[in-house]
C-alpha cells in the first residue's frame, strides 16, 4: 500500500512496469489474504474499547468458564474470572504496538548504520561492521532480557529493547545494497552534479535500496511480536497491560484443567505473525521479482 | 593437501579476527552489566530475609563488589587470561564449574533440535521443490508457514497438553526422572523421553526456516548448466537431485544454520525454563534475576565463542561442499 505510493513518488520507473506490479499485487491471493487478516487485526486494535467496553482486567464472571459455557463470554474466563475474549482484543493492541514500534526502531538504526558503512566504506565500514559483529555474536534474546532488567519493563521500553537488539540484520542488508549501488551510473551522475553526500544517500541511493528493507520490515514486526510473547511468558512484561504472551504465561498454571487459556492467545499470536509473513512473502515476490520465477 | 592449506588459512584468519572481537565482547558486556540495578549481595540479602549493613558490606568485600568498576574489570580480565571466569556468590562455586555442569545439557538439547530441524527441513523442502506448484507442495507450504508463525514455546505447551496431559506418553519436566536409578538402556530411554518435547519446541521454528530455504534454493539450482549436463549424461533424476541440486542448496542452509546458533541459545532460555531443563539458557535467566554478573558474563562469553566457532566450522563445510569457494 505505502509501497505503491513511494514507488509513484519516485516516478523513475516506466508506467508499464508499474501497472504490471499493481496487477501482480491483485493476482497474489496469499498476499491479499495476509493483508486482509492484518487489516482486521489493526481494526480490532484500534477499536478495542468499542468491541469490548470496560476494563479487560476486571473480574466479570465465575472463574474458569470454558468457551461456550456462557454465551456472554464466548471464549470463557480465566482463573481470575476475566473475560478471555476481551483480553484477546486488548492483547492485539499491545502486540501490534510493540511489534511496529520495535521494528521501526530497529529499521531506523539499521538503515543509518548500513547506509554509512556501505556508502563511505573504509574505516567507517570496518568500525561499524565490527559493532554489528559484536551484536550478532551475542544472543539477541538474552540482550533484550538484560536491557529489561536495567530499565523497568513497560510497553515502550520493551519495544526499545527489542528494537535495539534487532538492527544488525537490517544494517547488513542496507550496507550490501549501498555497496552495490554506490558505483552505479545514477549515483555517478548525482556526484558530477555536485549533490551533497547527504542528498545522494537519502534521495538517490536510499529509495533504490528500499525494496529488500520493506520485505525485512514485515519479518521484523513478526519477530518482535514473537519476542514480546516470549518475554511476557517469562514475566518480563508491563503488569498494567494485557498481552498475548502474558496470557499464555498466566494460563500455563491451568494447563491441566483449562488448556484453552494457553491455546487461544497462542493462536492469536500465530495468526498475527502468519499475516505478516504472508504480506512479507507477497512483497518479496512483487518487489524482487527475480527471486521467485 | 589443498584442504589442509585451506583449514590452516581459515583458522589463522579467524584467530586474528576473533581475538579482538572476543575482547570487545568481554569489555562491552562487562560495562553493560554494571548498568543493572542492584548486585548479588542485594538479592542474597532479600532472599535470606534479613541482613545487617555489616554482613552486606562483608559480602561485597569478599566478592570484590565494593571495588571501582575498572578495578573489577582489570581483575576479571586477569582471571580470564588464565581461563578463570571468577566465582559466583550465589551458587557458591566457581563459574567454570557451574557452566560446565550445565553445558552438556544445553549442547545435547541444541544439537538434537538443530539436527532434527535440518533433517526434517531438508526432506520437506526437497519434497516441496520436487512437486513445486502441485498439491504436495501446497499442503506442505501451508504446514510450514504455520510452523513458521507459531511461537516455539507455545508449540511446546500444546505438545505438553497432548503428549503429557492427555496421552501421558512423555514427561514434561527436567531432563531425567528425579530420584531414579536407571542404568544402561533404561537410562538412555529415560533421558531420550525427557528430550523429545523440549527439542520439538526448540526445533519447530527452524524446521520451517530450513524447509522454505531448501525449497527456494533447490528451485534456483534447477536452472543451472551443470544440472542440464547431469540430465544429459543420463544420471538417475534422484541422484541428480541428491548429488548436484541438494549439495548446492545446502550452502545457504548451512550459512543460515550458523547464524541461528546464537538465536538458538536465546530460544533455549524460554524452552529450558518451560521444561525445567537444567541448561545454560535457564542458568542465564537465573543469573540475570539473581544479579549474578560473573555467571551471566561467563554464559555470554561462552555463547559468543560458540558462535565464532560455528562460523569457522561452516566456513570449512562450505569449502567441502563447493571447492570453488575461497579459492580465488
Amino acid at each position: 500500500m505505502t509501497v505503491g505510493a513511494e514507488r509513484t513518488d519516485l516516478g523513475s520507473r516506466p508506467v508499464g512496469r508499474k501497472g504490471r506490479r499493481l496487477r501482480a499485487f491483485l493476482r497474489n491471493p496469499t498476499f491479499i489474504a495476509g493483508l486482509a487478516i492484518l487489516a482486521v487485526l489493526v481494526l480490532i486494535a484500534l477499536f478495542a474499547g468499542l468491541i469490548s467496553p470496560g476494563d479487560p482486567q476486571d473480574m466479570v464472571a465465575q472463574p474458569l468458564l470454558w468457551p461456550g459455557d456462557d454465551v456472554q463470554y464466548p471464549l470463557g474466563t480465566d482463573s481470575l474470572g476475566r473475560d478471555v475474549l476481551a483480553q484477546l482484543v486488548y492483547g492485539t493492541r499491545a502486540s501490534l504496538l510493540v511489534g511496529v514500534a520495535a521494528a521501526a526502531i530497529g529499521l531506523a538504526i539499521g538503515m543509518v548504520v548500513g547506509a554509512l558503512a556501505g556508502f563511505f566504506g573504509g574505516w567507517v565500514d570496518t568500525l561499524l561492521m565490527r559493532l554489528v559483529e559484536l551484536f550478532q555474536t551475542t544472543p539477541t534474546f538474552l540482550l533484550v532480557i538484560v536491557i529489561l532488567v536495567i530499565v523497568e519493563p513497560t510497553l515502550p521500553t520493551i519495544a526499545v529493547a527489542i528494537g535495539l537488539a534487532s538492527w544488525p540484520t537490517v544494517a547488513r542488508l542496507v550496507r550490501a545494497q549501498f555497496r552495490s549501488l554506490r558505483e552505479s551510473d545514477f549515483v555517478m551522475a548525482a556526484r558530477s552534479l555536485g549533490y551533497s553526500r547527504l542528498r545522494i544517500i537519502v534521495q538517490e541511493i536510499l529509495p533504490s535500496a528500499l525494496p529488500p528493507v520493506i520485505v525485512a520490515a514485515s519479518v521484523m514486526i513478526a519477530n518482535a511480536i514473537l519476542t514480546e510473547a516470549g518475554l511476557s511468558f517469562l514475566n518480563m512484561r508491563d503488569p498494567n497491560v494485557i498481552s498475548w504472551g502474558g496470557m499464555i504465561g498466566d494460563g500455563r498454571d491451568q494447563l491441566r484443567n483449562a488448556w484453552f487459556l494457553t491455546a487461544l492467545p497462542g493462536a492469536a499470536i500465530a495468526l498475527a505473525v502468519l499475516s505478516l509473513n504472508l504480506v512479507g512473502d507477497g512483497l518479496n515476490e512483487i518487489l524482487n521479482p527475480r527471486s521467485d520465477q | 593437501m589443498r584442504m589442509g592449506r585451506r583449514i590452516a588459512r581459515t583458522l589463522r584468519r579467524t584467530a586474528i579476527h576473533a581475538v579482538p572481537t572476543m575482547l570487545g565482547i568481554v569489555v562491552l558486556d562487562f560495562l553493560f552489566l554494571q548498568l543493572m540495578p542492584g548486585d548479588a549481595a542485594d538479592v542474597i540479602a532479600t532472599e535470606a530475609g534479613s541482613a545487617t549493613a555489616e554482613t552486606m558490606a562483608l559480602m561485597r568485600e569478599r566478592f570484590g563488589l565494593d571495588q571501582p568498576v575498572l578495578t573489577q574489570l582489570a581483575s576479571f580480565l586477569g582471571h580470564l587470561a588464565r581461563f578463570d571466569l571468577g566465582y559466583s556468590p550465589r551458587f557458591n562455586a566457581s563459574v567454570v564449574d557451574i557452566i560446565m555442569e550445565r553445558l552438556p545439557n544445553t549442547v545435547l538439547l541444541m544439537v538434537t533440535a538443530l539436527g532434527f530441524a535440518l533433517l526434517v527441513g531438508i526432506v520437506v523442502g526437497s519434497v516441496m521443490a520436487a512437486w513445486a506448484g502441485r498439491w504436495p507442495d501446497r499442503i506442505l507450504s501451508v504446514v510450514v508457514l504455520l510452523l513458521y508463525s507459531m511461537p516455539g514455546f507455545w508449540v511446546g505447551l500444546m505438545a505438553v497438553v497432548l503428549f503429557s496431559v492427555k496421552l501421558g506418553w512423555l514427561p514434561n519436566d527436567s531432563n531425567m526422572t528425579i530420584g531414579s536409578s536407571f542404568t544402561g538402556w533404561a537410562l538412555i530411554a529415560d533421558r531420550a523421553a525427557h528430550l523429545v518435547l523440549p527439542a520439538l519446541a526448540l526445533a519447530s521454528f527452524f524446521v520451517a526456516v530450513y524447509a522454505r530455504l531448501v525449497r527456494a534454493s533447490m528451485l534456483e539450482v534447477q536452472r543451472q548448466d551443470f544440472m542440464r549436463t547431469a540430465h544429459a549424461k543420463g544420471l538417475h533424476p534422484f541422484l541428480i537431485q541428491l548429488r548436484h541440486a541438494l549439495r548446492n542448496a545446502l550452502i545457504p542452509v548451512t550459512t543460515v544454520a550458523g547464524m541461528h546458533l546464537g538465536n538458538l541459545l536465546g530460544g533455549a532460555v524460554v524452552v529450558e525454563t518451560l521444561f525445567g531443563w537444567p541448561g545454560m539458557g535457564r542458568l542465564a535467566l537465573e543469573a540475570v534475576l539473581g544479579r549474578d554478573f560473573s555467571v551471566l558474563l561467563g554464559v555470554l562469553l561462552l555463547s559468543s565463542f560458540l558462535v565464532i566457532l560455528a562460523n569457522v566450522a561452516i566456513d570449512l563445510l562450505h569449502a567441502w561442499l563447493d571447492p570453488r569457494i575461497g579459492e580465488a
